[in-house]
C-alpha cells in the first residue's frame, strides 16, 4: 500500500473518532496528503517513513494551527517547526493533525481546553489525563501509531497511564524545546506516547540530540534506542519506594503495581528497596515554581503582537487587562495568579528561594538512590481514569493526581509509562520507572520487556486500529 | 492574600465573582506548600532552573554568524493591529 494510501487511512481514522473523542483540534488532510506524496516520491533511507503522528498543540508546525488549547491563541498559525517536528519530518513521518490539550498544559485532566474536553477511549464518561489528553487519545483509539505531547509535571505519563498507552518524558535537555511555547521553562520536555515502547524509542532516537536553538539542550550522545531493547533485563535493580506504594493510592492500582514487582522478578529483574525521602514535598514546589515561571512566561500574550485583543478598550494598560480576562481561562488565571503572587514583593525569598532548595533536596534523593538501583518503579498515578467534572471544583485534589510524576521533573531525570493492568471496572493503570540522568535506554528495555511479556489484555471501547 | 491586587499585578482584570471564586482556591493551595516551611534548608544550595550539574555537558555558545530570520510580513502578519510593519496598540497616556 502506498504511503498516501495508508495516510488517507489514517485521516479517514482521524475524523471518524474525532466526534466521539474530540482527540484533536484540527485535522490536517490537505498537508497531510501531500506530504505523504512526497515521502512516497523519495527514495531515500528513511527511519519513520510513513509513521503518522499527531503533534500537541503547543508544539509548533510550520502553516499549521497552535491555540494551546487557549482562546488567546485561538486564530494563531506557526511559522516554523518545532526542532522535534523538522527531526520527524526529515525521517519521514507524516503530521495528521495538532491535538487538544489542558489550556497552556495546565491541567491533569483535559477539561480546561478553550475547545472542549477529550474523552477517554477507554470509557466516554472518563478523562484521557492531562494534559496532553489528546495525544494520549489519538494514540490509545489507534488513529496514529505515535504523538508529541509535553511534560511539565507528567503531562504525558498521566495521560499515558489512563489510556493505556506508553509514554515517555525524557531526561531534562535531551530534546530541545525549540518550537515548545512555554509554560515553565525550567520543568518543561517535548515527551511521546506511542503504542509501545518501541514505538517510543524509534521516535525518540529521530529528535533527541543537541540543537543550537535551545541553549538548554544537551550534547550527550544520543544512543541507538531501538537496538537497546533486547529485551533482557536480567539482573537489573529495581529501586521499590515502599512509602509510595501505601496509603492514597487505590486498591487496585496498588495491586497492580505489587503484580508488576512480581512479574519483573521473573523476568530477572531484581527488586530493591530505596527511600525518596523528600518526593512527598514535590506537589507544593512544584507549584510554586510552575506558576512563578508560568506567570513570567505568558505575560507575553497581551493582544499586541499575536493572537486575541480585547475590543473597546480606553488605553494600553486596559487593554493588556481586558485582553487576558477574555483570553485565558479559569485554571491558566489561577496559575498566573498564584505564580504572580509567589513571585510578588515581601514573598520571594518565603517561597521561590525555598522552593528552589527544597527542589534541590528532591534531587539528590535520586542522586542517591541511583546509587543503588537502575531504574525506580512507581505506580504512575493513584487513581485510574476520574469522571469528566468530578475534580472541576477542587484544584487542589486535580494537582495532587501528579504527586507521583512532578518529582522527576523537579529532578530533571527521564521516566516511561506502560500500561501494568487493568482495574476491576476494566481500566488501564500505569506503572512508571524512572531512569537516571540520560538512562532513557535503560527505562525502555524495562518497559518493553514488560509489556511483551505481560501485555494489557482488552481494548478500549473506541479503537479503530 | 489580597487577590484583586495581584491580578493588578499580573494585568488580568477580574470580577468579583472571580475573586469570591479564587480567593479561597489559591489560600487553600498556598496554606498546602507552607508545609516546605517544616524542612530545615539552611545548608542546601537552590537548584537554579533546568541547569543541572548534567548540564555542564550542554554547549550554550553557539557560532556568533548571520543566520537568516523571520520577514517582518511573518512577524507582524498576524498581530491584531499591524500598520506599515510595526503594531499599534491602544494610546498609552
Amino acid at each position: 500500500m502506498s504511503i498516501v494510501n495508508e495516510i488517507e487511512r489514517v485521516l479517514d481514522n482521524a475524523e471518524r473518532v474525532n466526534g466521539d473523542l474530540n482527540s484533536f483540534l484540527s485535522i490536517e488532510r490537505n498537508t497531510a496528503l501531500a506530504r505523504a506524496a512526497e515521502v512516497d516520491a523519495s527514495s531515500g533511507e528513511m527511519p519513520l517513513k510513513g509513521f503518522a503522528v499527531g503533534i500537541k498543540d503547543n508544539i509548533c508546525v510550520k502553516g499549521m494551527q497552535a491555540t494551546c488549547g487557549s482562546r488567546i491563541l485561538a486564530n494563531y498559525k506557526a511559522h516554523y517547526d518545532a526542532t522535534a517536528v523538522e527531526r520527524l519530518k526529515a525521517a519521514g513521518a507524516v503530521v495528521v493533525g495538532k491535538t487538544n490539550m489542558d489550556e497552556f498544559a495546565m491541567g491533569s485532566s483535559n477539561e480546561s481546553s478553550a475547545f472542549g474536553s477529550v474523552k477517554n477511549p477507554w470509557d466516554k464518561e472518563r478523562v484521557p489525563g492531562g494534559s496532553s489528553g489528546g495525544s494520549a487519545a489519538a494514540v490509545a483509539s489507534g488513529v496514529v501509531r505515535a504523538a508529541l505531547g509535553s511534560e511539565t509535571g507528567g503531562s504525558v505519563r498521566q495521560p499515558a497511564s489512563f489510556c493505556g498507552i506508553a509514554g515517555l518524558k525524557p531526561t531534562y535537555g535531551r530534546i530541545s524545546r525549540y518550537g515548545l511555547v512555554a509554560f515553565a521553562s525550567s520543568l518543561d520536555n517535548i515527551g511521546i506516547f506511542g503504542q509501545n515502547a518501541r514505538d517510543v524509542a524509534d521516535v525518540l532516537g529521530v529528535i533527541a540530540g543537541r540543537d543550537p536553538m535551545d541553549s538548554t539542550s544537551a550534547d550527550v550522545e544520543v544512543p541507538d534506542y531501538a537496538a537497546e531493547l533486547t529485551g533482557d533485563i536480567n539482573g537489573m535493580r529495581i529501586g521499590i519506594v515502599r512509602d509510595l506504594i501505601g496509603e492514597g493510592l487505590d486498591a487496585d492500582v496498588r495491586d497492580s503495581i505489587e503484580k508488576a514487582i512480581d512479574n519483573l522478578k521473573k523476568l530477572g529483574a531484581v527488586p530493591v528497596d530505596i527511600t525518596l525521602p523528600y518526593a512527598k514535598y514535590g506537589i507544593a514546589v512544584y507549584y510554586i515554581i510552575a506558576t512563578a515561571e508560568a506567570s513570567s512566561n505568558l505575560a507575553r500574550f497581551d493582544g499586541v503582537r499575536y493572537g486575541f485583543r480585547a475590543e473597546e478598550a480606553a488605553g494600553l494598560r486596559e487593554m493588556y487587562m481586558k485582553t487576558r480576562e477574555e483570553g485565558f481561562g479559569a485554571e491558566v488565571k489561577r496559575r498566573i495568579l498564584l505564580g504572580t503572587y509567589v513571585l510578588s514583593s515581601g514573598y520571594y525569598d518565603a517561597y521561590y528561594a525555598k522552593a528552589q532548595k527544597v527542589r534541590a533536596m528532591i534531587k539528590q534523593d535520586y542522586v542517591e538512590a541511583f546509587k543503588s538501583c537502575d531504574a525506580i518503579l512507581t505506580a504512575t498515578s493513584p487513581t485510574t481514569a476520574f469522571k469528566i467534572g468530578e475534580r472541576l471544583d477542587d484544584p487542589l485534589a486535580m494537582y495532587l493526581s501528579d504527586i507521583f510524576t512532578v518529582s522527576a521533573n523537579l529532578a530533571g531525570v527521564p521516566a516511561v509509562s506502560v500500561p501494568s493492568g487493568l482495574s476491576s471496572d476494566g481500566l488501564p493503570i500505569g506503572l512508571q520507572l524512572v531512569g537516571n540522568f540520560w538512562g532513557e535506554a535503560e527505562i525502555l528495555r524495562i518497559a518493553s520487556a514488560y509489556e511483551t511479556a505481560f501485555p494489557l489484555v482488552g481494548k478500549p471501547t473506541v479503537f479503530v486500529g | 492574600m489580597d487577590v484583586k491586587h495581584v491580578a493588578n499585578l499580573a494585568h488580568i482584570a477580574i470580577t468579583e465573582e472571580e475573586a469570591a471564586l479564587y480567593g479561597p482556591q489559591l489560600a487553600g493551595i498556598v496554606e498546602y506548600v507552607e508545609q516546605l516551611n517544616t524542612l530545615d534548608t539552611t545548608a542546601v544550595e537552590p537548584m537554579l532552573g533546568g541547569l543541572t550539574a548534567e548540564g555542564e555537558s550542554t554547549r550554550t555558545i553557539r557560532a556568533d554568524e548571520p543566520r537568516s530570520s523571520f520577514t517582518v510580513e511573518e512577524a507582524v502578519g498576524q498581530a491584531p493591529d499591524p500598520v506599515a510593519g510595526h503594531f499599534r496598540v491602544p494610546k498609552v497616556l
